[in-house]
């Protein structure tokens, strides 16, 4: 098992790495630089900047040196200064040495700010909004699944699947608007816009406190955000309650005489849960970098609009660190899966 | 040698095609009989007409102003919203309003049908094309071939799909803007504008969309390769390339099929989604997603702009998610009841 985990995680260092050379290839790519603007800078200035910035580099030096920036720690006896250039996501103090690990690099068009900056302050809400998200999609799906798979063909299937049809019909920036306009402007139950907490964040991931103030701006771009992965969930549940519900240890378990409560519950779900825990993964990396698109509806202050105003800022450290932080999600999900996927099936064994 | 498979050789042949033919009749058949499809697949005929026919149905053209007009609504919307009256300059000309720039809101929506149904039938041509060819490559020649290729499809998945298809989409809108004439990027920008930006939008989703379809058919035609009838047919010398077309495409086609009507909801979406942020169609062709993101910027004064597009844009993945879930149950019937 450890080998298997030390050869994924090899492994997801080759895949990191091609995704962020295609990333930066693409990037480089797009015509114009982070600092053309309408009115030309006199050409001095640009070039200045651009050497401050190392721009003017040949390529292959950039990628390799902002690569070797952020995956080798280095260890200095220098503290931590406040400069743009020298922003690591982890410093540790080791006696008079000091460990460095993971910089990003500067942003280049919001001055003073580091990409790290980004990912301490935007990171968080958009993880939040991603937990959130999860945390509805399992709480409706499953349930939703679960009852549509013990009343197969019958009213509440029905329901229940229609509920999952519309909830893979309705995306976000429908449903969002929708929701918006009900519950923000003609209510006014909800504000429409927001996130209910600030930086500093605690353990530099969760909200400080958590209170009505908080939840009030979560409820509805989490639900929206949400909605959509819990038809699937419900859809898979029903699917492999189904199956698991047809098996032989199944009519066993009824034959000795079980409740049927004590069947579904002991039996049935803990093997048709198996198939759900394998999405949850995807669906958790796919919540939160799915975030964006609610953030951009609700107005939130996350990661997503850093994002999309960085492609077309041109702003290359905060394009590579926001790709290569999602594409960490995704793998180290998928990781994450497959582990507790073996740890769910004896059958199952990575060698 | 001859004397047996010359006689055998047709009949043979008449078997599988007879078989296959009412293979298909018979999925057809369950389709009809299934209504939440047979609704599904009126809506989309519906919605086909419509696109077709956007001169005759549409009020106005989609790009004509009335500033005049603008934010216009007709009395029965102002009943529907009470919230909008006080702002609201009333004309009845428009049946469901008008937007900031006074144009037809019903017009553009029965307009905006065009491209949303472009992406519904090309994007899934496109991500068949590449992923069926990529798979069965892969599939069929199998060993280091197959191993090489499913490790590019792995690390395409770790890519953060829709960041990927937003860089793609400033890469095509900005290299190509403003090319030199006679270049082939000059075409294809030619090309796109024609379109309406549609193109790229296109490549982009074929681009980013056939991993999974790739995958499936590896893992069909791994099932069917090994299968008797794939050994005759080599063993009476058929090409590679005729064994792949001929015996072993028309029997994985189903799940193909079925694969790529499921994605079509998240084809429309992605392109309504790349015009909410503005890297789709370009101004003025009306796409459901550009109105949906200009009216939601007015939501508190003028609801009907953004709902009306949102209710368009939700019938039709409605409709095309029932036609997949249907047809998904017609062509595999085992899985019938046990997937939904």
């Amino acid at each position: 098992m450890t080998n298997y985990i030390l050869r994924r995680l090899l492994y997801m260092l080759v895949v990191l790495f091609v995704v962020s050379g295609i990333t930066f290839i693409l990037m480089h790519a797009v015509p114009g630089g982070p600092f053309d603007r309408e009115k030309k800078l006199p050409p001095e200035i640009q070039a200045n900047k651009e050497k401050y910035y190392h721009l003017d580099d040949p390529l292959y030096v950039q990628f390799f040196s902002y690569l070797s920036r952020v995956a080798i720690p280095r260890v200095t006896t220098i503290a931590p200064t406040l400069r743009t250039d020298d922003d690591y996501l982890i410093n540790l103090k080791m006696g008079d040495y000091w460990l460095k690990w993971m910089n990003f690099g500067p942003s280049y068009t919001s001055r003073n700010r580091t990409v790290n900056d980004i990912f301490r302050e935007q990171l968080p809400v958009s993880f939040q909004l991603g937990m959130i998200a999860l945390t509805i999609a399992v709480v409706i799906g499953m349930p939703l699944g679960i009852m549509s798979a013990l009343n197969h063909n019958k009213w509440p299937d029905y329901v229940g699947m229609g509920v999952a049809i519309f909830g893979v019909s309705v995306p976000t920036i429908v449903l969002g608007p929708i929701l918006v306009w009900i519950f923000g402007v003609l209510l006014q139950w909800l504000p429409p816009t927001g996130w209910g907490a600030k930086p500093p964040f605690f353990l530099g991931l969760f909200p400080k406190a958590l209170s009505w103030d908080y939840f009030k701006f979560a409820i509805l771009p989490a639900f929206v955000l949400g909605f959509g992965s819990s038809a699937v969930i419900a859809r898979l549940t029903r699917a492999s309650m189904l199956q698991v519900i047809r098996e032989d240890y199944i009519r066993t378990a009824r034959a000795k005489g079980l409740r049927e409560q004590m069947v579904v519950m002991r039996h049935a779900l803990k093997n048709a849960l198996i198939p759900v825990v394998t999405i949850v993964g995807p669906l958790f990396a796919g919540l939160v970098t799915g975030t964006f698109v609610t953030e951009l509806v609700f107005g939130i202050p996350g990661l997503g609009k850093y994002f999309v105003t960085s492609i077309s800022n041109r702003d290359y450290p905060v394009i590579m660190g926001t790709i290569l932080l999602y594409a960490v999600f995704l793998v180290l999900s998928n990781l994450l899966v497959d582990i507790v996927y073996a740890i769910l099936d004896p059958r199952i064994r990575y060698n | 040698m001859t004397a047996l498979t010359n006689p055998l050789t047709p009949v043979a042949d008449q078997s599988v095609t007879n078989k296959s033919r009412s293979l298909w009749q018979e999925a057809l058949r369950r389709l009809i009989r299934n209504r939440g499809a047979l609704t599904g697949g009126i809506i989309i005929i519906l919605l086909v007409l419509t696109a077709i026919f956007a001169d005759v149905i549409a009020p106005y053209t989609f790009e004509k102003q009335s500033l005049l007009n603008a934010n216009a609504v007709p009395t029965w919307i102002t009943r529907l919203f009470p919230s909008l009256k006080p702002y609201a300059v009333i004309n009845e000309q428009y049946p469901i309003g008008a937007d900031k720039l006074g144009r037809d809101l019903f017009s553009r929506i029965i307009y905006g049908t065009r491209v949303s149904l472009a992406v519904a039938f090309i994007g899934p041509i496109i991500s068949l094309i590449i992923g069926v060819i990529y798979g069965s490559i892969s599939g069929f020649f199998g060993g280091r071939v197959d191993n090489i290729m499913m490790r590019i499809v792995d690390v395409l998945y770790a890519f953060p799909g829709l960041l990927f298809i937003i860089l793609l989409m400033a890469f095509f809108r900005t290299t190509l803007a403003q090319p030199e004439e006679g270049t082939f990027s000059y075409y294809l920008g030619q090309l796109d504008s024609k379109f309406g930006g549609l193109l790229f939008i296109m490549i982009g989703i074929g681009l980013t969309g056939w991993e999974t379809q790739a995958r499936l058919t590896r893992g069909q035609v791994l099932s069917v390769r090994e299968k008797e009838y794939i050994e005759a047919a080599r063993s009476i010398g058929a090409t590679n390339w005729r064994i792949m077309f001929r015996h072993i495409l028309p029997n994985i086609l189903g799940p193909l099929i079925v694969l790529e009507t499921l994605s079509i909801p998240g084809y429309i979406y992605t392109e309504a989604f790349l015009s909410f942020i503005g890297l789709g169609v370009n101004p003025p062709t009306p796409s459901w997603g550009s109105m949906i993101s200009d009216g939601s910027r007015a939501l508190r004064a003028y609801p009907n702009q953004a709902l009306f597009p949102a209710l368009a844009l939700a019938v039709t993945m409605f409709a095309f998610n029932f036609l997949g879930d249907g047809l998904r149950d017609a062509l595999e019937p085992r899985l019938r009841g046990t997937q939904e």
